[in-house]
């Protein structure tokens, strides 16, 4: 058997990391690669279009109902979808209470101790809620699990921020272990120059963009329908994106311990690409009295 | 009033005239009391059958849950090991906890250093905690190892222990090859015979995890002994006999024997005795390990199993005559030595001694609480003493534990009257002891407010207390003794059947009344 890989997906909220995810995730199933998808993201999307379900039941949730997580079977907590994908959802609390960081853990252990690693994966996908916030979300990329991380953005200021911060939790790790940085996959926004902006950050952060993925609405009619471009129309142009991006992940060598930049450098960047305007440090803190008496004189 | 001539302590002091007074002065003005027939009358509802039907179908709180926390395990572990500071990277209050518990049971001072963590450690993560505290408690008590696990806190935040010793080391806060094996203890999962469990795998991994190369099997001609969260030092010590008698190499892999049993003689050793890192490092070319509370070694199992490629050898606890005779035998025929005369000797004394008392012991009720492996040796050693174990109970037990003790309550006659109860906690306990009353109950210290709550009710009603287990901190010196082998056998049947004995004196004390069978010879 080949090496299991673990790759852990981050990203900013909302930057489209589970479609993303899910679309690698079927078109490495597609090319008859065995892979499991973790979701660790208390809304539990991170399956849906694998499974074509609203929301998987997830490992918390059967552990709250079971009692306690020792009263769980792998068997209760594992589905399989498209193309033999095996899915977990971590699950926790609702909005507001509890910690949801503790339910990654808890979730990622209970897989461990039940064999859910088994020796036929070729892969396992991490699909990570938002920004590393706390200790339980970087439960994935702990020693010993995933190696490779990859970062969803797209070319819009607090995307790329996210982006850089999240490579600056990835350095606190890679000094201690071995996981690297895979590149950042650029989920189009459409803004200007998009691709050629998170090449640059990409480059300033000593990574690559391992692949720009064009915007296109069949995403959203195949979302529509819970399933994956793969499957809803294998044809269309854009699940050939999907399958050029699973093919250079699968093929990636560039793993680093990346280099992130400081929010001046980010700044530069931005106003680069017109993204952002030099500020006029002289007008911070001015009221609009100020400002017109200051003009009147 | 307390004189200085006549210093009381609480006990009688408070049944003077003037303190009870006092104390119901308090109580009438200030305590809103509800009135005393009320709460008689509350007592004897809980004494019911109805009321125990409605405490078995409490489902959102444990009362008196008789376990403790992993990290008490992890730190009874790292004791048995050489020259080895146990270290709970977390909350300071947690390691009070910790040492106050074993200082209260084994009567001997416990080393073990926190970190410390607070309210900004919660929040930034506590790495910088562990720098400090790694370098502090490497340079004031110079361990040769520090064994790091966890409180809950730190498991909450998701502090990765991995990370932090490696990043401790990488900033010379201690040398790059000093040893700190390290296990995760998250206290709200499993009970301290967990933690146990998992700080053990911790030394297994990191004595012997990357350094399997040229290691084979038998090489060494030793037998492994893996204790599991024992706190019986006689049982370290009989193992040990055993071993020297039957003339068989061993290692007894965490022996916390000698630091939990300190003499006296002026100088205070922080240290003392233990297994060594040679011999963890060792013990993968022994034959095999045994594990002599397998029910409570899941994971360190597993990992001799499948690193060590160890056949380990499916035993019992070795409790009682039967599963003391497989020990010995399995243990004959791994390390091909016979077993000596003497052991054979020391077998018929207990059949003696078993025949002796067996008047007294037969058709006895018991109802049994404690750790899984403790508890499953009790029920089968009652059952070779024709003794009824009818309410069997172990808070931190699995459904697999529960099936393995019915198995053996369906091999005996008398099993069939005696029921398990896994999950459950003292407050059950309480109401079984209530609705069906046992003869004795034998637990631990806790069990003694059953008996307090029994007697009230009235003494025909009273469950007496045998503290075998794990904690005793109302009596002296019960954790020096032996509960392993024949030897272990003996103490138990001793403690059980004196038991009984000094109940039938307790009751036919009454002067021309019971005193009949106020026996000088039984």
């Amino acid at each position: 058997m080949a090496k299991l890989r673990q790759c852990a997906i981050y990203g900013k909220g909302g930057i489209g990391k589970s479609t993303t995810t899910q679309n690698l995730v079927a078109a490495l199933a597609e090319a008859g690669k065995k892979v499991m998808i973790v979701g660790c993201d208390p809304k539990a999307d991170s399956t849906r279009l694998i499974l074509h379900s609203k929301a998987q039941t997830t490992v918390m949730h059967l552990a709250a109902e079971a009692g306690s997580v020792e009263d769980l079977e792998l068997d209760d907590v594992l589905s399989v979808g498209f193309g033999g994908v095996k899915c977990v959802e971590s699950g926790g609390p609702e909005p507001g209470v509890g910690c949801a960081g503790r339910g990654v853990i808890t979730a990622i252990n209970f897989l461990e101790e039940e064999g859910a690693y088994d020796e036929d994966l070729d892969f396992v996908f991490y699909d990570v809620l938002g920004d590393v916030v706390c200790g339980g979300f970087a439960m994935p990329i702990r020693e010993n699990k995933a190696q490779e991380i990859y970062i969803v953005c797209s070319g819009e200021m607090m995307a790329m921020y996210a982006a850089n911060n999240i490579a600056k939790g990835i350095v606190k790790y890679a000094n201690s272990g071995g996981v690297r940085l895979g590149g950042l996959i650029c989920n189009s926004r459409n803004t200007d120059r998009e691709d050629e902006l998170i090449m640059a950050l990409a480059a300033a952060m000593g990574t690559q963009m391992i692949h720009f993925v064009p915007r296109d609405n069949a995403v959203q009619h195949a979302e529509i329908r819970r399933m994956t471009v793969i499957e809803y129309d294998p044809t269309h142009k854009q699940a050939d994106q999907y399958r050029q991006l699973a093919m250079k992940v699968l093929n990636n060598t560039k793993l680093v311990i990346p280099t992130p930049i400081e929010m001046e450098e980010l700044e530069q960047l931005l106003m680069e690409f017109g993204i952002m305007e030099q500020e006029d440090e002289s007008i911070v803190g001015q009221t609009a009295a100020e400002l017109k008496a200051g003009a009147a004189a | 009033m307390q004189t200085v001539d006549d210093i009381k302590p609480c006990y009688p002091l408070f049944r003077d005239d003037d303190y009870k007074a006092n104390l119901k002065n308090k109580q009438d003005l200030y305590e809103e009391r509800v009135p005393a027939d009320k709460v008689d009358e509350t007592f004897q509802w809980t004494t019911s059958k109805e009321y125990q039907e409605l405490n078995f179908k409490r489902e959102a709180i444990t009362i008196n849950p008789a376990k403790a926390c992993q990290p008490l395990g992890a730190v009874l572990c790292s004791l048995g090991f050489k020259n080895t500071m146990p270290y709970v990277h977390g909350s300071q209050g947690c390691v009070a906890y910790f040492r106050t518990y074993f200082n209260r049971h084994f009567k001997e001072p416990v080393s073990c250093v926190s970190d410390s963590m607070t309210e900004d450690a919660a929040v930034f993560g506590g790495q910088k905690n562990m720098f400090d505290g790694l370098e502090n408690a490497k340079a004031i008590y110079k361990p040769d190892i520090i064994a790091v696990s966890t409180t809950c806190m730190a498991e909450v935040i998701g502090d990765d222990l991995n990370a932090f010793i490696n990043n401790a080391k990488k900033a010379e806060h201690i040398p790059q090859d000093y040893p700190v094996p390290f296990a995760h203890t998250p206290s709200f999962v499993g009970s301290h015979t967990t933690g146990w469990d998992n700080m053990f795998e911790g030394f297994q991994r990191f004595f012997t995890l990357n350094k399997m190369e040229g290691k084979v099997v038998g090489s060494n001609g030793k037998i492994n002994f893996v204790p599991g969260f024992e706190t019986y030092l006689g049982n370290y010590r009989v193992i040990k006999r055993m071993m020297k008698q039957m003339d068989v190499g061993f290692t007894l892999l965490s022996d916390p024997s000698e630091v939990l049993d300190t003499p006296s003689d002026g100088e205070f050793r922080m240290y003392s005795g233990g297994t060594t890192q040679e011999e963890i490092s060792d013990a993968p070319n022994a034959l095999t390990t045994i594990f002599t509370q397998p029910w409570q070694s899941d994971k360190s199992k597993k990992f001799a199993e499948t690193v060590w490629n160890h056949d380990v050898p499916k035993l019992n606890i070795p409790m009682g005559l039967d599963w003391t005779d497989e020990f010995l035998m399995k243990v004959s025929e791994l390390s091909g030595k016979a077993i000596p005369e003497e052991l054979a000797v020391e077998r018929g004394r207990l059949v003696d001694m078993m025949q002796d008392s067996h008047t007294w012991l037969h058709g006895k009720k018991f109802a049994l609480y404690g750790d899984p492996d403790f508890v499953i040796g009790m029920v089968k050693f009652l059952l070779e003493l024709g003794a009824e174990p009818i309410h069997i109970l172990s808070n931190n037990a699995s459904k697999r534990w529960s099936k393995a003790v019915q198995k053996i309550l369906d091999s005996y006659p008398q099993g069939a009257a005696c029921k398990i109860y896994a999950g459950n906690d003292l407050w059950h306990m309480r109401s079984l002891c209530f609705t069906e009353k046992p003869d004795f109950l034998i637990g631990n210290s806790y069990g003694k407010y059953i008996q307090r709550d029994t007697l009230y009710k009235g003494k025909q009603f009273e469950v007496p207390l045998i503290r075998l287990g794990f904690p005793i901190f109302d009596r002296h010196h019960l954790h020096r003794m032996t509960t392993l082998g024949y030897e272990g056998a003996m103490y138990v049947l001793t403690t059980l059947v004196n038991a009984v004995l000094e109940r039938l004196d307790d009751e036919t004390r009454g002067m021309g009344t019971t005193d009949y069978n106020y026996d000088l010879v039984r």
